[in-house]
């Protein structure tokens, strides 16, 4: 699966073994783009795209702190859950009725 | 998410259609229109199933015919109403213990002949999250739970 089609839906995004990792190690504790980069055989830019998708998947958030962000994981997880089915319950029912409406009739 | 809420999600989509078919195409037609994105097979999916009985099996064929079960028959009322289990976790991967799972009910309600209502719940969505809470206790070290998402379990069971 590609990033992109991550975007935006939680459960997805942690399909990722990298950017569970990533998950993982700020479920731990706050740090910044360096710090996990150290401990993962992943480069600063990669991380730094991985922490997008988090973002984006409502999984962690980032704060300033002097010249850097500093990633912690979002304690609303679950409500990062409930709204990630949402949008998928909303879609895959979109391809749905374009299924069903496209069948032709038996006779 | 207040303490003691349901977690669920409800949808729904007017199908011009009679019921029977909005109920076929969704069960035994699943691989019409389930997003082919979402899987969990390390292969590109060959065929969506859905056994129409209940026990029956929702699962994904792959195309070097490996096969990945992700939800169970619970209830099969053709065509009215039919429950599937989710056995899929937060981490996007097969759960095998069933009390981590989630369900999805789905009514069907012929509103005319050629036309029918069809509205999904997903519920039962805190027992993924009672999962985290419960292993935080049953294990420790490395070997289990990974430690971190205990942390994150305990910092989400705060209130």
């Amino acid at each position: 699966m590609q990033a992109a089609s991550h975007r935006g839906e939680g459960w997805t995004a942690l399909a990722d073994p990298t950017r569970r990792a990533i998950f993982e190690s700020l479920a731990d504790r706050p740090q910044a783009v360096g710090e996990i980069a150290d401990k993962l055989p992943v480069s600063r830019p990669a991380v730094s795209q991985h922490l997008k998708v988090l973002k984006d998947a409502g999984l962690v958030v980032g704060r300033r702190a002097g010249n850097r962000c500093i990633y912690e994981v979002d304690v609303h997880g679950i409500d990062a859950l409930r709204s990630y089915l949402d949008r998928f319950w909303n879609r895959a029912l979109t391809t749905y009725k374009y299924a069903v409406e496209q069948m032709e009739d038996p006779e | 998410m207040a303490p003691g809420q349901e977690a669920a999600v409800r949808a729904q989509v007017i199908v011009e259609a009679p019921v029977a078919r909005a109920f076929a195409v969704f069960t035994e037609g699943i691989g019409t229109w389930f997003p082919p994105e979402y899987n969990i097979l390390a292969v590109p999916i060959a065929e969506r199933v859905f056994e129409p009985h209940v026990g029956g099996r929702v699962y994904d064929r792959g195309v070097d015919g490996s096969q990945c079960q992700w939800g169970r028959v619970l209830v099969y009322e053709p065509p009215q109403r039919v429950v599937i289990s989710w056995d899929i976790s937060p981490r996007w991967q097969i759960e095998t213990d069933l009390a981590k799972t989630s369900e999805v009910e789905v009514r069907f309600i012929a509103e005319t002949p050629n036309r029918t209502r069809v509205e999904l719940e997903h519920r039962r969505l805190e027992r993924h999250g009672e999962g985290w809470e419960h292993m935080r206790d049953a294990v420790s070290g490395e070997g289990g739970w990974p430690g971190a998402l205990l942390k994150f379990a305990e910092r989400l069971s705060r209130p």
